[in-house]
């Protein structure tokens, strides 16, 4: 399979760490594609980026689909959690 | 004796708009005439897994060159990095694409040894550039390895600028060699008989080999993907097909 279908979403007040350090991150892209790394077919990537900073500029993991949901859970009880604070 | 010699490197040509791209070339270093093939990589972009595919054309007999299509959105780049970035910005534009697959074509035919016949092979995304230069570019072959959206509609919210050909098959020049895995969902086995239906329609030169056991990939040896029995046969196939269509006429 390959989709191409991708999410991207802008991202605000975000920072992310990446070869050279910490840099403002400006969006981010999530597909379910073929990963460069993680040893299976399909995996749910997520790069955090930052186009004016050059293709360098990139945090990249690559979830298998189980890992993924898991983030997904501890993201929303994360949000919801903060939401009452 | 054969020395079985190639020389393999990174050059500049000019691509579409006349701007100089990056491109991995490969090429025996024996006399002779001899073909060319355009080696399109895959969505993960220019990487090593493709260079080492051009490195295999060059053993094959072929001058091969894979143009760099991320470089302007990444120059220099990792190829991940450049291939995240250009997703982001919404995949390499066709126009685009045919400029640079052109360029790469007169540089095959500008080599003292070129015999003028060129071929263009495709994986995954490149699989649907390769049939577009079969209808844009003056090419002698076409393979295409399980490229999705040749037919098919592109899903709802689609960010990429990729857009079908089926409306453009008459427009196929070049011969097509087609290589697809069964369990493949892009392009689905529905998708292949599409395919194939309208060029029969239309009376294109082209054959098929389809594979079970195998999905998308196929012949990528570093990935899960990998089929061995699917692969080692799809170049078998790709052999043949070259040999007929691209060999120096009346050699």
């Amino acid at each position: 399979m390959c989709t191409y279908s991708t999410e991207k979403l802008d991202l605000a007040q975000s920072s992310g760490k990446g070869p050279e350090g910490w840099f403002p991150l400006r969006t981010a892209t999530v597909y379910y594609d073929h990963p460069v790394h993680a040893p299976d077919e399909h995996t749910v990537n997520i790069d955090f980026l930052n186009p004016e900073r050059g293709p360098g500029a990139r945090v990249a993991v690559e979830l298998s689909l189980d890992s993924a949901r898991a983030l997904l859970a501890a993201l929303r009880t994360t949000v919801e959690r903060a939401a009452r604070h | 004796m054969q020395h079985d010699a190639i020389l393999a490197e990174t050059i500049g040509i000019r691509g579409h708009a006349d701007d100089e791209i990056e491109a991995y070339t490969a090429r025996p270093m024996d006399g002779g005439s001899r073909g060319g093939m355009i080696v399109i990589h895959h969505m993960p972009g220019y990487d090593a897994a493709t260079k080492e595919i051009t490195r295999r054309f060059a053993t094959m007999g072929y001058h091969a060159i894979c143009p760099n299509l991320y470089m302007r959105e990444a120059p220099g780049a990792d190829p991940d990095d450049a291939a995240a970035t250009a997703r982001a910005q919404g995949g390499v534009p066709d126009e685009r694409f045919v400029g640079d697959a052109a360029g790469a074509a007169r540089w095959l035919r500008s080599l003292p040894t070129a015999n003028g016949r060129v071929g263009a092979i495709g994986f995954c995304s490149g699989g649907r550039q390769a049939v577009l230069a079969g209808m844009e570019v003056d090419i002698q072959a076409a393979v295409d390895c399980y490229g999705a959206f040749v037919v098919g509609t592109p899903p709802e919210g689609f960010p990429l600028q990729v857009s079908p050909l089926a409306d453009r098959i008459g427009d196929l020049q070049a011969p097509l060699l087609g290589l697809f895995g069964n369990e493949d969902s892009y392009p689905s086995p529905d998708h292949v008989d599409e395919l194939e239906k309208l060029l029969q329609e239309h009376g294109k030169t082209y054959e098929f080999h389809r594979y079970d056991d195998a999905g998308h990939a196929f012949f990528s040896v570093d990935r899960p993907a990998y089929r061995v029995a699917a692969a080692v046969d799809g170049w078998e196939k790709i052999r043949d097909f070259l040999a007929r269509h691209l060999a120096t006429p009346g050699a």
